[in-house]
């Protein structure tokens, strides 16, 4: 059993490619199964085929304590048998999101929520490693692999850099390891070239470049991945094939994150951002 | 007839050494010589170096957290319940610790957070609690503190009150004054200023008016009944008009009438609230009162003033300020009260006088202890101060500057308990101030210790002696020579000084 954790800066696509690589794992017949550790609970929306479904803390709510839950109040199965869960949480500005992760994974673990035949668990985490719960599928030996789903723009960079932060503190003292980056493009200028380099600086490999395209868009309107709503078309083959590549990664890391003033370096060798002189 | 052992015989009988003895094997000691070995090393100069550089670790520090200090205060008002946001088990924390210091029951409201709570918010545990308090206890006000679960999720509790008001959960015209009061900040003396000042904040809202011409007065966290008492006969004697803010006299130590009551006393709500229209506030505290203090400076624009009375001198100042201040005179009675204390400290100063001392506890007892020490001759040598921050440090170096008996103190904030043992080992004082806890530092060291601060709970009816005024002054005068005496006789039990006449 391979447990996989997905980071990346809010907004930058984390839970659609998740549920389509995982989408194009089960096609080729492999036993997967989808967390969400994200409040906002939509990590599992397009292998449901609807809305967020009852999460592990909104029914612990409901029943007054996590101990009253049963297993199958919250572990749902969705497109060719993934096995889904989320988390959620409290709304914006209350509360603490991160403690409801980590209540939610401890729940689901000691439920038995990941079974003896699921080859794959991947958990698709809220934005950055903002506090403790949110590197809970990176403690204690969780999760092993981390993809990190980012795109040419700066700040997406930024946050790349800074969960490989994150990762190292827990590879020093657990088995954690960085598996690669994932590009999701949004066509900026030389995207594959910076973040083949961005990757090579942290250590890793841009492990597979997902162009963009509006048929991911047309899917997500039906509550379906990609490969559910349209498997013929080029964009279905991108998820099969990171897919592919996840499962066949033998390329695991200690990351080695770089500084800002680097960061910045290279986006000016890439002609991205001016240097200072020049802008002056 | 059974006969039920107390565990100091329980545990001496055959069969409970036997069972110890066994358990050794699974516990796998060190070998008791080594044990004898580290413990004497522990004495050493060398060992004290160690233990003044450690950094990740505090060893009985002599302190307990924010929202004890804050339900102590909030018990101070009469019909006021003291209702945390927070888990369970903190609320029964602060129950029993005051409990076994005053030997009394103690009411306190917990909302009793759990995991969802802490994932959602504590809004719901909040409208509940409010509702049921409210229901079952029929307070007048909802004293509302917060423990470190509440505070590390960010509860507001400003909005939480207006969502319970507008819910109609407690009654638009009820006071629930609130304060945030997380434990990993200050300590319960901080925890005390917090609440007061959400206390007094809530109570005086739109009720300025007329001068009442009476004097506010501040105990701060003063757990001495007796210098509730002490205070009230001041004020009456001198014919000042008053009100004690956070009066816990009745609360901790009301008569024994065969009836429970829920709320035995405190200050009445209205004269709380009247405070804002008072003449000056004066604080007996000044480390557990500094944000209340500035708050009635500046928001009611009160004189304040922080006059401690403990000691002979500190009495003084504290008697002749409040003279200037409502211009009563001081009478003749407690003038003769005074020249009959300071006759019996001329009696047993002799004793006292050159002694050494250790003191450890609450700044503002410190002050007061080492004033007082210093008054009978007495030389305070280390002064541990847990939760003492640089103004104290800088206090104290002045008060001990100010003798000559004052040239051998050194003061340490943010130290422990741990640390005083290793001071105690490597400069011996004659006697320990301090309280129930450093019983394991008189065990130690055999440093007499004389219990004064806060918690005691090895000892009955302490905290009902008063430690403050002229009267305050005798009982410590009476405690220190007499702690001085027994231990003369321990020392002299097989020798000729074994004198009847001290």
């Amino acid at each position: 059993m391979r447990q996989i954790a997905i980071y990346g800066k809010g907004g930058i696509g984390k839970s659609t490619t998740t549920q389509n690589l995982v989408a194009a794992l089960a096609e080729a017949g492999r036993k997967c199964m989808i967390i969400g550790c994200d409040p906002k609970a939509d990590s599992t929306r397009l292998i449901l085929n609807r809305k967020a479904q009852n999460t592990v803390m909104d029914m612990a709510r409901e029943k007054g304590t996590v101990e009253d839950l049963d297993l199958d109040d919250v572990l749902l199965q969705g497109f060719k048998g993934i096995k889904c869960a989320e988390s959620g949480g409290p709304e914006p500005g209350v509360g603490c999101a991160g403690r409801g992760v980590i209540t939610a994974i401890n729940f689901l673990e000691e439920n038995g929520a990941y079974g003896d035949d699921t080859e794959f668990i991947f958990y698709d985490v809220l934005g950055d490693v903002v506090c403790g719960g949110f590197a809970m599928p990176i403690r204690e030996g969780k999760a092993k692999e981390i993809y990190i789903v980012t795109s040419g723009e700066m700040m997406a960079m930024y946050a790349a850099n800074n969960i490989s932060r994150g990762v190292l503190k827990y590879a020093q003292s657990g088995g954690v390891r960085l598996g690669g980056l994932i590009c999701n493009s949004r066509k900026t200028d030389k995207e594959f070239e910076l973040i083949s380099e961005l990757a090579s600086k942290l250590g890793t490999q841009m492990i597979h470049f997902v162009p963009r395209d509006n048929e991911v868009q047309r899917a997500e309107l039906r509550k379906k991945t990609v490969i559910d709503y349209a498997p013929n078309h080029p964009q279905a083959d991108e998820y099969r094939e990171l897919a592919r590549k996840i499962a066949d990664n033998r390329n695991f890391v200690i990351p080695t994150p770089i500084t800002m003033d680097e960061l910045e370096r290279l986006l000016m060798d890439y002609g991205i951002m001016e240097s200072e002189e020049v802008a002056v | 007839m059974i006969k039920i052992k107390d565990h100091n015989e329980l545990f001496s009988q055959p069969d409970y050494q036997a069972q110890f003895a066994r358990k050794k094997e699974f516990e796998k000691p060190w070998p008791e010589e080594k044990v004898r070995e580290i413990a004497e090393w522990t004495k050493t100069e060398e060992y004290k170096e160690l233990n003044f550089k450690r950094e990740n670790i505090k060893i009985n520090p002599a302190k307990a957290c924010q929202p004890l200090g804050a339900v102590f205060c909030a018990s101070g008002f009469d019909g006021s319940m003291p209702f945390v946001q927070g888990a369970q088990g903190c609320v029964a924390y602060f129950r029993s610790h005051l409990s076994r210091h005053f030997k009394e029951p103690f009411a306190a409201i917990s909302t009793s957070m759990t995991e969802d709570a802490a994932v959602f918010g504590g809004l719901n545990n909040m409208l509940e609690g409010l509702e049921n308090t409210y229901a079952l206890y029929k307070p007048k006000m909802i004293t509302v503190s917060t423990t470190c679960m509440a505070e590390v999720i960010g509860d507001d509790l400003n909005a939480y009150i207006k969502t319970a008001r507008e819910k109609g959960v407690i009654p638009q015209d009820m006071p629930v004054p609130f304060a945030h009061t997380p434990s990993f900040v200050g300590s319960h003396i901080v925890g005390y200023d917090n609440m007061l000042k959400g206390i007094l904040k809530a109570l005086s809202e739109g009720k300025r008016g007329e001068p009442n011409g009476k004097v506010n007065i501040i105990p701060g966290f003063d757990t001495y009944t007796g210098d509730y008492h002490e205070i009230k006969r001041l004020m009456a004697l001198m014919g000042i008009e008053y009100t004690l803010l956070a009066d816990v006299s009745e609360t901790f130590d009301s008569p024994n009438t065969g009836e429970y009551k829920l709320y035995p006393g405190g200050t009445p709500l209205p004269d709380a609230m009247d405070s804002v229209n008072a003449l000056a506030t004066v604080a007996l505290q000044k480390y557990s009162t500094v944000k209340t203090m500035e708050y009635i400076q500046k928001d009611w624009g009160q004189k304040t003033l922080t006059l401690s009375p403990i000691g002979i001198g500190n009495t003084d100042r504290f008697l002749e300020e409040l003279s200037k201040l409502t211009g009563k005179p001081i009478p003749a009675e407690i003038e003769a009260e005074r020249g009959r204390v300071v006759d019996a400290m001329v009696d047993s100063h002799p004793y006292v006088h050159g002694k050494r001392f250790a003191l450890v506890g609450d700044p503002d007892q410190l002050l007061g202890m080492m004033s007082l020490i210093m008054e009978m001759g007495g030389e305070p040598v280390h002064v541990v101060c847990t939760n003492g921050d640089k103004h104290f440090e800088a206090d104290a170096k002045e008060l001990l500057a100010s003798s000559p008996f004052g040239v051998n103190g050194r003061v340490y904030i943010n130290r422990d308990m741990w640390h005083l043992r290793s001071l105690l080992f490597a400069e011996p004082v004659d006697l320990l101030i301090g309280n129930s806890y450093a019983k394991f530092l008189m065990r130690d060291t055999g440093t007499p210790l004389i219990r004064i601060g806060f918690p005691l709970f090895d000892r009955h009816h302490l905290h009902r002696q008063p430690i403050v005024g002229y009267q305050g002054a005798l009982n410590l005068v009476t405690m220190l020579v007499n702690t001085v005496l027994d231990e003369m006789d321990r020392k002299t039990v097989d020798t000729t000084s074994f004198d009847v006449i001290r």
